[in-house]
């Protein structure tokens, strides 16, 4: 297999570029199979599914695995403040200073709210976390969240759960062609060519969820991400050639120069 | 401030039981084929034209379910406090003019109950009582929510509808959600049936979810009785209901029960029946309607009904149900709201769930969030 460039997201390496979600697997030993499957290495974990007084927690033991990194998530959260005690409550628990940023305070389309986003974000860092935003696909917030410290941005390519591809390209591109810090591309990925195009534009990596967990298959879908993933980035390694909608078999407004 | 007392009053029942039942094929169709579907689309698909298109509908249903709410199924468990009331209704085994021993549960009680429900493995509970604001009121709940808290991750509360003051005063407690009932939506059918006590106040009820979205509730459980009025024409109003909230409400979620009426003490016979195919036809309708929203099935239902609806569009179930305060550590079958049909454990519905392919769900949610 040809490897492709190795990612650094704070003080983690990661050698693939498919960030995982663990939620709506039909039982999470089928989940555990399609994330093996995927070769992900930091998978996304909503702390209010998971028992953290129960060591036995069953979605954590099927997490267990070395190379794979967990990432606590705070969905459910409405505010700012709600957030901060929620990453609080997982670094304790899960003894990781990684977390995954969400606040969505409208349950109906999971929309996150930038304003409580940012205030959050900047607190978190402060006390010590590594800030992982889930964000609109808003340049000046990516920005804005860059600059508070977080050590990637996550915007979404349409709305989550919705399987419909990267529709808020022309707002990634510019994300990503003016963000210091890793774009993950999160949310709305349907298919593996979704991601393997938001690899193409020359995102760091991709986070899929419900388009491997509600497939017909799982482990099936997980590898085909993976595939997909390590297609998209070889061909942003290799520089893509420049589409154009006619044959331009000559210069027609300088080739005089060369008469 | 908005409220759904002006929505509602725009619709008349008589007219909108019309237009439903003379909904075509074609509408069915365009229904079927739209992919954002409005309340006109509700309609067609609650209508009788709908029913030849009922395996056509479970499917797309049971797509839409997947997708947003993956191969899950959540468990919960009611936990009745009191059953002391100070309403007439015809249809509940709890009403004032019922004659059966009455009982609120104490400190002691209480804590028997959650340690028997604790140890059948929930961790989201339903706090279930009549109404008898002197007996069991804010103060009582608060108290309850007090000592139940610690040990759920999700407490929702189906009690008498409360002013927002003091929904306010009981998040502060752990207090998640709260399900209201509006029962019927016809109001002269409703006041036949409510003759008697503070819940005679159809519109003061009908106000109840907007006193809840006002107190920032994180969910609302909405619903109408089946059997006391004709259930399409309630349905179509409880859509109405949900539409609207939704819009206003934009914080809050919100979950859908379809109670069919059972036989309790002292019960009515039903004005209106509904077939299992009809309730089949009713979950897929919602699912495609609204593919946000929490459909709540209870243990009213049958075995093999609830079996089947896990694919149909069904997202939260109820098992273990006991409907008499005490009822879960003192096993005697007494003083019950109604009597259940599917009366399998908690861990058989478990397994049950998981033959299907879908996982059960016990946690989502934590006491760290509102």
């Amino acid at each position: 297999m040809m490897h492709t460039e190795s990612l650094k997201i704070a003080d983690k390496t990661f050698h693939s570029r498919l960030f995982t979600g663990t939620g709506k697997f039909g039982s999470n030993s089928l989940m555990e199979t399609a994330l093996l499957a995927s070769g992900s290495e930091l998978v996304t974990v909503a702390l209010k599914r998971v028992d953290l007084a129960n060591e036995d927690d069953d979605i954590l033991k099927h997490l267990n695995h070395s190379h794979i990194n967990l990432l606590p998530n705070t969905s459910g959260v409405r505010t700012s403040t709600e957030a901060v005690l929620a990453s609080q409550l997982a670094r304790e628990a899960l003894e990781t200073n990684w977390i995954k940023l969400e606040i969505h305070p409208d349950p109906k389309y999971l929309m996150p709210d930038p304003v409580e986003t940012l205030k959050a974000a900047e607190e978190l860092v402060k006390i010590g976390f590594v800030v992982l935003p889930y964000c609109h696909a808003d340049p000046v917030l990516c920005k804005r969240l860059e600059e508070v410290g977080t050590a990637a941005v996550m915007p979404l390519g349409s709305p989550i759960g919705s399987n419909r591809g990267l529709e808020m390209e022309a707002m990634l591109n510019i994300i990503i062609q003016q963000s210091h810090v890793p774009v993950v591309v999160d949310a709305g990925i349907g298919a593996p060519s979704h991601a393997a195009k938001a690899m193409e534009l020359g995102a760091d990596a991709v986070l899929v969820n419900t388009a491997i967990a509600v497939s017909n298959n799982p482990v099936k879908m997980g590898e085909a991400f993976k595939l997909a993933v390590e297609a998209g980035r070889i061909a942003f390694e290799s520089k893509l050639g420049k589409a154009s909608s006619k044959a331009e078999a000559s210069s027609p407004l300088t080739s005089f120069l060369d008469q | 401030m908005s409220s759904f007392i002006d929505i509602f009053a725009q619709h008349e029942w008589h007219k909108t039981k019309n237009r439903i039942y003379s909904k075509t094929a074609y509408d069915v169709q365009v229904a079927l084929g739209s992919s954002t579907r409005t309340i006109e689309d509700f309609e067609a698909l609650i209508s009788p034209a709908a029913e030849p298109y009922l395996e056509e509908m479970a499917q797309l249903s049971n797509a839409i379910t997947k997708k947003r709410f993956g191969q899950t199924i959540q468990l919960f468990i009611p936990m009745y406090l009191s059953n002391e009331c100070q309403n007439i209704c015809t249809y509940c085994g709890f009403s004032l003019d019922v004659d059966i021993p009455r009982k609120t549960l104490n400190d002691q009680e209480i804590l028997s109950e959650v340690e028997v429900i604790k140890s059948l493995g929930y961790d989201h509970i339903l706090l279930v009582t009549g109404e008898a604001n002197n007996i069991v009121g804010v103060k009582y709940f608060q108290h309850a929510l007090k000592l139940i808290r610690p040990h759920f991750s999700h407490i929702s509360l189906e009690v008498q509808p409360l002013d927002q003051e003091d929904y306010e005063l009981l998040t502060p407690f752990g207090l998640n959600t709260v399900l209201v009932y509006q029962e019927t939506y016809n109001e002269n059918e409703y006041k036949t049936h409510h003759p008697k006590g503070k819940k005679s106040n159809f519109l003061y009820r009908l106000d109840t979810p907007d006193r809840l979205g006002r107190a920032g509730l994180h969910k609302i459980g909405l619903g109408a009785l089946i059997g006391l009025e004709d259930w399409r024409t309630d349905s179509f109003f409880t859509a109405l209901h949900l539409d609207y909230l939704e819009k206003a409400y934009w914080q809050s979620k919100f979950s859908i029960s379809f109670p069919r009426l059972r036989p309790c003490a002292g019960g009515i016979d039903l004005k209106s029946n509904m077939t299992d195919k009809e309730l089949a036809q009713l979950i897929c309708a919602y699912r495609i309607f609204n593919e946000e929203v929490e459909l709540s099935l209870s243990t009213r239902e049958s075995e093999s009904f609830r079996n089947n609806a896990i694919k149909l569009g069904i997202t939260n179930l109820s098992a273990d149900s006991k409907t008499n305060p005490g009822g879960y550590a003192n096993r005697e079958e007494s003083l019950e709201q109604f009597e259940i049909c599917d009366e399998r454990s908690g861990a058989t519905m478990a397994k049950v769930i998981s033959a299907q392919g879908y996982e059960p769900v016990w946690k989502d949610w934590d006491s760290v969030l509102q």
